[in-house]
């Protein structure tokens, strides 16, 4: 392992059950142009949040994180706004899917979802889903096989093209 | 192996004589469903992924009901980019305002969905056609456009949580205060990625109208789907009305779901979900003196004509109280009209009420009933996170719509009986 092969970011913590409702809220979803959503994301939960967030920064909650609405302009926002990738104890299955499908890279890890807080530096290699705290290596649960080939192609865009121009899904 | 009634749904979608949860399936989408704010969206995904033709016109629904009617000019853009589309690709179920509702009420009662079938909706609370014998799911934009360009989607199997109802529901409880006991017991990712099953006498003896109000909240406790068994009141319900051929598959009598919860519920109360979670329930009885300032009766939720019935039994020859606005929006067209040939929009218009075209309007905080921050509002709707019905500093607590009635007349969160003795 190379440090290289490492993403460093810093930390928006949360706690459980953030909704997409505050990730971005309906009124703004008169649009999904990512320049505009990403200027309100997170702002009825931390307005603080689109004033002081960093490309590259990562967010990090607890349970059921991205729960209630199906808007995709949720993932949307948050990887407009520079988000790296968001871990968290647990994703809500709309919000997981979603974020896979639009490439915005999400990580199930509990240990280190509860033990880092607002500023604190991490490092993520997406590539072998390790996390680093504090010196402390955590592993993130693995995506299955499935989600890999979605992921590698790029997203579902780019899985379906693949798929149009090979004559239809397998 | 005895399956579970999600696994025979699933099974049937994907080809296969069974599947397993856990399993990843690519599965025939029945019908894939859209709304003015999520298709912009999936349309220009579906451009991306090069595909110029939807799979099947007469499969892919589009139902401008969130901002409608035109809210503003950056709302009518997108309804005008969804009919453009509409009209482009020869969509069948492409309803225009006027002859709209809200999709998850619209869908059931124009028959475009029913037993057996897969539906994909880009919009969370699709599971509402659960209650009907299908396999329904809220997915995203790019996921709906993958869906619309392919008819197909992959889905992995879930598990299953079965919910039995015993006994028969008091007088004042109906399908709203099972959903929202139960996710006040789970929590709301109680169900996470998990199909909920729900059967028993309760269910039995709801109408289908209280059974999709149940199948509705089922994402509310993180659920990918919220399913029911056919029964004769599921087949009365989609004889004359459904397009297709009903597929009824029942659960096999030996399957183990994952886990069994199982209430006796002919003692509940009326439930209400405090602010800001829709599992932050408690009995009517045990409110407290909250004044509030607003009342919505509607939503995909309770805004059908059993729940405008329930609420009009509560006002009628009554007033609402004179510091509370009550608005009442009758969930489709053709719920709107039967509310006014019998007689039940004079009760709310004569009780003081608001009564509006068909739209999602206040319960996503967009237009029509919009909260100032401090302000509270009793609503039939699913969601009372923060912001949700408006302004961050306002509160929403959920209920079903005789308490929302009651609550209107009284000026505070009040039990039915408080009104009607
Ligand atoms: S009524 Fe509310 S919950 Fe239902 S579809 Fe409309 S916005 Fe969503």
């Amino acid at each position: 392992m190379t440090a290289a092969a490492f993403h460093l970011g810093r930390v928006w913590k949360y706690g459980a059950h953030v909704d997409t409702d505050v990730i971005i809220p309906a009124r703004y979803l008169t649009t999904h142009d990512p320049e505009v959503l990403r200027l309100h994301c997170l702002e009825d939960l931390d307005p603080s949040f689109k004033e002081g967030v960093r490309p590259g920064d990562i967010l990090v909650a607890l349970e059921n994180f991205g729960c209630g609405s199906s808007r995709e302009h949720a993932p949307l926002a948050l990887k407009a706004a520079g988000v790296y990738c968001v871990v968290a104890v647990s994703f809500a299955r709309i919000f997981f899917r979603n974020s896979i499908n639009i490439g915005l890279p999400v990580l199930e890890c509990p240990q280190l979802a509860r033990a880092v807080a607002t500023g604190d530096e991490l490092q993520v290699d997406m590539t072998r889903g390790e996390l680093v705290h504090q010196g402390r290596i955590y592993s993130a649960q693995a995506y299955p096989e499935f989600m890999r080939e979605i992921i590698a192609a790029g997203g579902l865009v780019p899985y379906v093209q693949q798929q149009l121009a090979g004559g239809g899904l397998k | 192996m005895e399956k579970n009634l999600a696994e025979k749904l699933l099974a049937r979608a994907a080809g296969k004589s069974e599947v397993e949860p856990g399993e990843f399936i690519w599965a025939q989408v029945d019908v894939a469903l859209a709304n003015d704010v999520t298709a912009p969206l999936a349309i220009a995904e579906l451009e991306r992924m090069g595909a110029t033709q939807v799979f099947d016109p007469d499969r892919v629904v589009l139902v401008p009901d969130h901002f409608m009617p035109n809210k503003d000019l950056a709302a009518a853009a997108q309804a005008k980019t969804m009919r453009e589309f509409a009209i482009k690709q020869g969509i069948t179920h492409y309803y225009e305002v006027g002859r709209m509702g809200i999709a998850h009420a619209l869908l059931p009662e124009q028959g475009v969905v029913g037993p057996g079938q897969l539906v994909v909706g880009a919009d969370s609370h699709t599971c509402t056609y659960g209650a009907l014998g299908a396999f329904a799911t809220g997915v995203g934009s790019t996921d709906l456009a993958a869906a619309m360009a392919t008819g197909r989607i992959w889905l992995r199997v879930p598990h299953t949580d079965r919910f039995v109802y015993r006994g028969r529901l008091p007088r004042w409880v109906g399908g709203k205060d099972l959903i929202l006991y139960t996710i006040g017991q789970i929590g709301t990712d109680g169900a996470r990625y998990r199909a909920m099953e729900f059967t028993g006498e309760a269910i039995s003896a709801l109408s289908m109208e209280g059974r999709m109000t149940m199948s509705n909240m089922a994402v509310e406790a993180g659920a990918k789907a919220g399913v029911m068994a056919v029964d004769h009141v599921t087949l009365a319900y989609t004889r004359g009305r459904f397009r297709g051929e009903p597929v009824v598959l029942q659960p096999d009598p030996g399957a183990v779901p994952a886990r069994v919860y199982e209430w006796d519920v002919s003692r509940l109360q009326p439930q209400v979900a405090f602010p800001h979670s829709p599992a932050n329930t408690r009995p009517v009885g045990e409110a407290g003196r909250v004044f509030i300032d607003q009342v919505v009766i509607g939503s995909c939720t309770n805004g059908r004509l059993e729940d405008l019935r329930a609420a009009a039994a509560v006002l009628r020859g009554r007033t609402v109280h004179p510091y509370v606005r009550l608005l009442v929006i009758p969930a489709t067209q053709r719920i709107y009209l039967e509310a006014v040939r019998t007689g039940l929009v004079e009760i709310f218009v004569e009780a003081g009420g608001a009564v509006s075209t068909p739209t999602c309007g206040p319960c996503l905080g967009a237009h029509t009933g919009v909260l100032a921050a401090g302000e509270k509002a009793v609503a039939t709707t699913n969601r009372n996170f923060v912001g949700r019905m408006g302004h961050p500093q306002s509160e929403v607590y959920l209920a079903g719509p005789a308490v929302a009635a009651a609550s209107a007349v009284l000026g505070r969160i009040a039990h039915p009986e408080e009104v009607c003795s």
